[in-house]
């Protein structure tokens, strides 16, 4: 037998496929509702905090509300992706899955529709909440806000389905939050301004998807129409997910030791 | 080692008859070998036991068919392809021996989705369903078809489980353990289904098992011991070939005697 040269399956997207993953994995998560409202009631929750502790500063908290709606979606996604690819990976559903005619890329396009659809939900609310509740002063348009949020969104499900490959276990899944997600935080912008940090910090910070999902956000805050650096933030935060995601996909091995 | 006495005639299917043939199959797993040199034809149409203590390798072997197993060398051909083959994945069902199913999703819902991968897209949608009430009532889980998997007894689960690899009309199904801590009736009624699968779809089973007595209900049996092949027979052909009451003595039987034949080749060395 020659397993290694057996022809590739079809590369291309089976829609139907994909489809069915996304609504298996959004049924999945109705069946625990607690899940779903956690998910969209703290960033709410977090924003109304924020707003209340910067009362006296309003400018401040333009800038990191601004930040922290582009932030969410990454983090929430991250953690809901790493845990439910760890699960399909232990319970032996992936196996199953991938000894039937199921295309690594229809899984991994239907956990980023899946996921990407409650991010959208999360990121509505948590945007109209600021805006128009909490006075959050955006100077351009709030569906550019939307668009980075989502890409931000993507963005942490590709990162949360690449780590999984490497935890065995929940814990392990879990841990990994601060390790890939905390020093972005540290470095994004959020605490400081970018470039009043030390060089060394700053050329790293210009290496990290994070940074430019922030960088994004502050540019729809600060200008009317879209610009340049705006577009350039946005093409990196998608070009960051699609990387990400097509590494994901090699970690999904049809055949294991 | 292999045992190449002829079985009862098979059933004379012109294009393939064999559904999974193998030669000198090996397989590595980090350091060690946990099939060495295998060689064994499964015929079609019946059902095959795969017999033997745990940690044998007989899940490993199942793993090779089904062709989810790495480090795989040698020749094994499934249902006229290389193991693993994409178009076996529609033709193969395949039951680990974990219940691999999602506790989170009700029975029916579980199995719409596996459905949905097999035979996708909505022109598709009625025959799906009538598939899946199929399956389910196959494996005797109408009454909780609204139930989570979750929520199931273990036993249950396993069969939510197997009724996962019964969607479809898979030609070759692949079961490891698919008994294991179910009760009487319940394991009586199974063989019946896997005897009726078999004789009404012509579909051809694998079943492994570490429990002796389910053997007397295969067609042919595969007795394996530490990674090797003790016999490729029938049950009769075992017990009158080594004068037992049973499969399990014969088993033993074949233990011994492999054990003897490897000290003679030791000293004679």
């Amino acid at each position: 037998m020659t397993p290694t040269t057996t022809a590739a399956p079809p590369r291309a997207l089976n829609p139907a496929r994909t489809t069915a993953t996304a609504t298996r994995v959004l049924r999945q998560l109705t069946h625990d509702p607690r899940t779903i409202a956690l998910l969209i009631l703290i960033p709410c929750v977090m924003l109304f905090l924020l707003r209340y502790v910067f009362d006296g500063s309003p400018r401040t908290f333009d800038s990191i509300g601004a930040s922290l709606l582009g932030i969410f979606p990454l983090i929430t996604m991250f953690l809901v992706t790493s845990i439910a690819t760890l699960r399909e990976r232990t319970s032996g559903t992936l196996e199953r899955l991938l000894a039937m005619p199921l295309g690594k890329a229809d899984l991994i396009a239907g956990y980023a529709l899946a996921f990407g659809t409650l991010a959208i939900i999360q990121s509505a609310l948590a945007t109209g909440l600021a805006v128009w509740f909490l006075g959050l002063d955006v100077t351009g348009s709030p569906w550019l806000l939307l668009l980075v949020a989502l890409l931000d969104a993507l963005l942490g499900t590709a990162l949360g389905l690449f780590v999984s490959a490497f935890a065995a276990s929940e814990f392990q899944a879990v841990q990994f939050m601060p390790a890939v997600i905390f020093p972005q935080l540290l470095l994004c912008g959020l605490f400081t301004p970018r470039d009043t940090m030390h060089p060394v910090l700053e050329a790293i910070s210009d290496a990290l998807p994070m940074s430019y999902a922030v960088d994004g956000m502050n540019e729809v805050l600060h200008h009317t129409d879209m610009t340049a650096t705006f577009v350039r933030d946005v093409l990196i935060v998608a070009g960051c997910a699609l990387l990400v995601l097509t590494l994901g996909a090699a970690t999904l091995r049809r055949r294991t030791a | 080692m292999m045992n190449n006495a002829p079985g009862p005639p098979r059933p004379a299917t012109p294009t393939e008859p064999t559904a999974v043939h193998a030669k000198d199959l090996t397989v590595v797993r980090g350091p060690r070998t946990v099939l060495r040199n295998l060689a064994f034809t499964v015929p079609r149409g019946q059902i095959t036991g795969l017999l033997g203590p745990s940690g044998c390798g007989k899940s490993t072997l199942m793993r090779a068919i089904v062709g989810t197993q790495a480090k795989v060398t040698g020749t094994l051909d499934v249902l006229g392809h290389p193991a693993g083959h994409p178009t076996l994945r529609t033709r193969i069902g395949y039951v680990t021996q974990a219940p691999s199913v999602y506790d989170d999703l009700t029975v029916r819902q579980n199995l719409d989705y596996f459905a949905a991968i097999l035979d996708p897209g909505r022109p598709a949608a009625e025959r799906r369903h009538d598939n899946v009430t199929r399956a389910i009532a196959d494996v005797d889980l109408t009454t909780h078809a609204d139930a989570l998997a979750g929520n199931l007894s273990g036993g249950q689960r396993s069969r939510v489980s197997l009724a996962v690899a019964l969607l479809g009309t898979p030609e070759l199904l692949v079961l490891d353990e698919p008994t294991v801590g179910l009760d009487p009736v319940l394991r009586r009624d199974l063989w019946n289904l896997f005897h009726d699968i078999a004789a009404r779809r012509g579909a051809t089973l694998l079943v492994s098992s570490h429990v002796m007595d389910e053997a007397e209900r295969c067609h042919r049996l595969l007795l394996m011991r530490e990674g090797e092949l003790l016999a490729d027979d029938t049950p009769d052909a075992l017990r009158t070939r080594t004068g037992a009451e049973t499969v399990e003595e014969a088993f033993l039987h074949l233990v011994d005697e492999a054990k003897a034949a490897a000290r003679t080749k030791e000293t004679t060395r």
